[in-house]
Parts: structure tokens; sequence; C-alpha cells
């Protein structure tokens, strides 16, 4: 069986202060698979239940029908609530509400220390985790000193400590500049590719979502797509109407395409759309 | 800069005041205390001046932070004096003119107690001038965990505290944004009554005080990722070791806490 297991997930959120109860299904039915190793993307417009759904990842969430399998696990079991969340970390949107400690290394200490790890084992791993992250140096700051994209690589590292063989990121992105983005991309990156953990990003920038192996589109509380990057952003009308984008690149190709031109409109990096656009201009 | 301020009034150093352990500290502090009220007398009461004169010395805190912490307890100290000076009425008297008397044991017992004060607010005061907040909060929900078995939260205490100075920064920094923000508006903060620039605060207090519970149900939600379930179970990255500073932190105090008993003895 793969590692996340997801069938006929649904789940809603009930307002209790309205009378009667509001209730707002967010989830309708979803049904996925992850692998182990994968790095998947999940997108959706505000809304559409992206963030809900990994929620219901590491049993923060419980389905309301359907079930939610993690490595063989069921988030239903409340036995199971640490051993999957020791399986599956989470990171969030906001760097400063996810730090707990006000020192940086006591902060990636936290959940070692929550699971009773030995100290030396926490030193070693703490120590561990800031250097894959590249924040060893920064180990004894205050984290309000930090930039936000250095915030939420002390959030990454506070979760690769545990040693979880997946990371959940909640878009972990939107709050940072374009430099802090592009840091915490390089990091998600290099510890999908050299250290093989499981990468499920929930984003709203298309260029991210371009960059993993795999694409989920969900919208209304279903999934819409499932496909490698390539295939869902040369659907550049079905995106629209989604209320998604595609990558630049993607969509001057796109446009090239419909102009009459001979070139690919899978086309998803920018390296892709120079190579095709000098083949493009030299074949004539 | 709102964001500059710092919290408590720690002062860090490398001093060997500083050096001792937070939770040998806190010990000290408490010994310290109880050897002042012990001494019964001004010769007593003379080694308890040396050690807190010495101790200060060896903690190289500006004498210009001590005077901070003195000042507003100044008035306490002041009233102290006058009620010792005025209703002491044993000795011989100095002074008889109406109905005011004026001793000599009354002047010995206000010059005592003002003395006993003084050293009383400079030696604690040392604690927290040479302890960052997060040694102190380590320090105390270590020293108390014994109380865990009596059902008191003591490891839930300690980590209110801790998030508590974790979030002062954020708060403040978020303070700053929302009065510039509202200054944008056109609030107006600066003019006007007392009053009128407290109800002015109100715009600023309200968003601010939603935003926290924002944060804080943000991060009750990344604790539980992070497989937080409260003290149970849980270890420590830092363990706390005493060291041999710590054995002379004590000794040194052993031996002028004999010194005071000494005093009394032979006084």
């Amino acid at each position: 069986m793969s590692f996340i297991h997801i069938k006929g997930l649904e789940f809603s959120y009930v307002n209790e202060f309205e009378e009667p109860p509001v209730k707002n299904t967010v989830l309708k039915g979803i049904d996925l698979d992850i692998e182990k190793g994968e790095f998947v993307a999940v997108l959706g417009h505000n809304g559409s239940g992206k963030s809900t759904l990994a929620k219901c990842i590491n049993a923060i969430n419980l389905p309301e029908k359907g079930e939610v399998l993690v490595d063989g696990l069921d988030t239903i079991n409340e036995e199971n609530l640490l051993p999957i969340r020791k399986r599956v970390g989470m990171v969030f949107q906001n760097p400063d509400n996810q730090i707990v400690a006000t020192i940086v290394e006591e902060d990636v200490a936290f959940a070692l220390e929550n699971l009773g790890v030995e100290p030396t084992e926490i030193r070693r791993r703490v120590d561990e985790a800031l250097k894959t992250v590249g924040m060893y140096e920064y180990r004894m700051h205050a984290p309000h000193k930090l930039s936000g994209g250095q915030k939420q690589r002390v959030a990454i590292a506070g979760v690769i400590a545990m040693q979880p063989e997946c990371i959940v990121l909640d878009e972990p992105t939107a709050m940072l500049d374009p430099k802090g983005r592009s840091e915490v991309m390089k990091t998600i990156k290099m510890l999908n590719k050299e250290k093989g953990v499981t990468i499920v990003l929930i984003t709203h920038y298309m260029e991210e979502a371009a960059q993993a192996d795999r694409v989920v589109v969900i919208d209304g509380g279903e999934k819409i797509m499932d496909n490698v990057p390539q295939k869902i952003f040369s659907q550049v009308s079905v995106m629209r109407n989604l209320g998604l984008d595609v990558p630049q690149v993607t969509e001057i190709a796109d446009f090239l395409k419909n102009s009459g031109y001979d070139i690919s409109n899978e086309i998803i990096t920018e390296d892709e759309c120079v190579d095709a656009l000098y083949a493009l201009l030299t074949k004539k | 800069m709102i964001k500059d301020m710092t919290i408590g009034q720690y002062f860090p150093g490398k001093s060997p005041v500083h050096r001792l352990d937070a939770r040998l500290k806190i010990l000290l502090t408490i010994a310290f205390i109880v050897m002042l009220f012990v001494a019964d007398d001004i010769k007593g009461l003379g080694v308890g001046i040396a050690f807190t004169f010495i101790t200060f010395i060896i903690s190289r805190i500006p004498l210009k932070m001590m005077f901070k912490s003195i000042r507003p307890i100044l008035i306490i100290i002041i009233i102290t004096a006058m009620l010792n000076l005025f209703f002491v009425h044993t000795g011989t008297p100095l002074v008889e003119w109406k109905f005011i008397k004026i001793t000599d044991k009354g002047v010995e017992t206000a010059v005592f107690m003002v003395v006993r004060i003084l050293c009383l607010i400079v030696g604690t005061s040392l604690l927290t001038y040479t302890s960052s907040p997060i040694d102190l909060t380590d320090a105390i929900e270590r020293l108390l965990s014994p109380l865990k078995k009596i059902k008191v939260p003591v490891h839930e205490l300690a980590m209110m505290m801790t998030i508590a100075l974790r979030f002062i920064p954020t708060l403040l920094e978020e303070t700053d944004k929302i009065t510039s923000a509202q200054k944008a508006r056109g609030a107006d903060m600066e003019t006007g009554s007392i009053f009128k620039r407290a109800k002015a605060l109100i715009p600023i207090l309200i968003p601010l005080f939603v935003s926290s519970f924002r944060h804080a149900e943000e991060l009750a939600l990344a604790m539980e990722c992070r497989c937080y379930h409260g003290g149970e179970g849980r270890t420590r990255m830092k363990q706390l070791h005493f060291k041999l500073i710590d054995l002379w932190g004590t000794l040194y105090l052993v031996f002028f806490f004999a010194g005071v008993i000494v005093m009394n003895k032979i006084g």
C-alpha cells in the first residue's frame, strides 16, 4: 500500500455559533495516494479545501467519512496520533506562529523533547537538522531577529529533527519575500532529492508547483486533476477556468502554439522555454 | 525603536555570577535574604553589606543600572526610616520638641532598616540582572518540579512563561505596525487630555487582542503537530550540571552566612 492512502475523504466545519448550526462541507470525497519519496504539489484557489486536506494527513482534522491511512496507520484511531505525527511533520504559513522557544536551537529541540528522546541524541539531531537547512550558525539567535525565510527554515529544521518520512507544507512561502521564498524552496527540494523525504507542498505559486513530480488540483473540495506538472499546466484554459494561473513560460508557449507555431505547450521551466524558443528560431 | 526594548532586566555578561547555575542562584538568593534577616545587629549586617558589595563588584553590573532598580522603592525606604525614627522611643532621647521625640535607639533602628532594605534590593536584583529570563524560567520549573506530585501544574506554568517571553517581541512589532496603520488613517494619539489619549489607544488594543488570539490558535496547532502532549515523558536537550564554580558560589555564601552568625553571638 502507498505511504499516504486517502479514500473517500469527507470533512466539514460546523459553525456552532449560528442557530441552527451551519455545516460547511469542505472536502467532498477525495481519493489520493502518495508514495514514499514523492514530491507532490497541491494546487487550488482560496477556499478550495487544500489546507483542510493537509491537516487531515497528520490527524489534526479527522475524517467525517472515508479514511486516511499513514504508513498503514488509521488517523481516526487516537493511539496512532503520536506515531502519525512523528512520521508526518507539518510546516505552516506564518513562521512566527510556529516557533515556540526563545532560542533557535531550543525550538528545533522542541519536538524531540516532547517525544522523550535522550538529551545527547537530541543535541546530535538538532545540530544535524540545523546544518541541513543551513541555519547552524544562527543556533543561538533569538527567532524574532531572523528574516522570514530564515524563520521558516528554522521551522522546517524543527520538523526534520523528528526525522519524519513525510513533510506537509501549507503555503510555506506565502508570507515571504522572493529571496526567502527561493531559500525555502531550495531547502524543500534538497530534502526531497537528497534525504528522500516525501513532500506534500500546498501552494498557490505555479512556479513552485512546477518543481514537483506530480501536481494535484483541488477545487470545491474535489480532486479535479492529478498528473505530472507538464500535463497539468499545458491545459491553460482549464486552469484559467478554475481560477488558477500557469507558469509564465507555459503561458508564452501556449500563446505561440495557438498562434500556429510549432512549439510544445508542455513547457514549465525557464530552461525548457529557452531551449524550445532557440530550436524554433534556428529552424527557420 | 520599540523593537529594541530589552525584556526583563537581564544584563548579559561573563562574570562568575553570570556563570552560576540559575537554580543555584535562586537558592542562594533565598539564603541571602534569610541571612539579612538573621543578622540582628549592625555588626552582623556589616557582613551582609560586605557580601552584597563584593558580589556586586564581581558581577560587573554598572552602578547606574543598580540605581535604576533602587529608585522605585525609594519612597518605601524613606517611609520606613521615618517610622523608625519617630516611633522608636526606647534609649536616650536626642531631640525632644513638642510631641516629636527622637532617641539614639531610634536613629540606630532607622539606619539598620534602611541598610537592610537596600542590601535586599541590590542582592535580589543581581539575580535578575545576571540570569536571562529563559534560564530563570527553566530554573523555576526544575526547582518546583517536586510540586508536580501534589498536582501543581509546574510544567504548564513554565511553558506559559516561555511562550509569553517568546511573543513579547512579536507583539511589540505588531503594536508598532498597528499604530502606524491607525495613524495613517488619521488617528491622533499625541494631543489632548490624558483621557483622550487613553481612549485613542483602544483602536490599537483591540486589533492587538484579536491577533493574539490568532497567534495562540496557530501556535497551539503547530505545537500539536510537533507532538506536544504536556509535560509527561518530556526530556530536555540542555541538562543542567552543577560545575565547580557552583561549589565556589555556595562556599562563598556559606562563609558569609557563618560570619553573620558569629557576629550575632559576639554581639
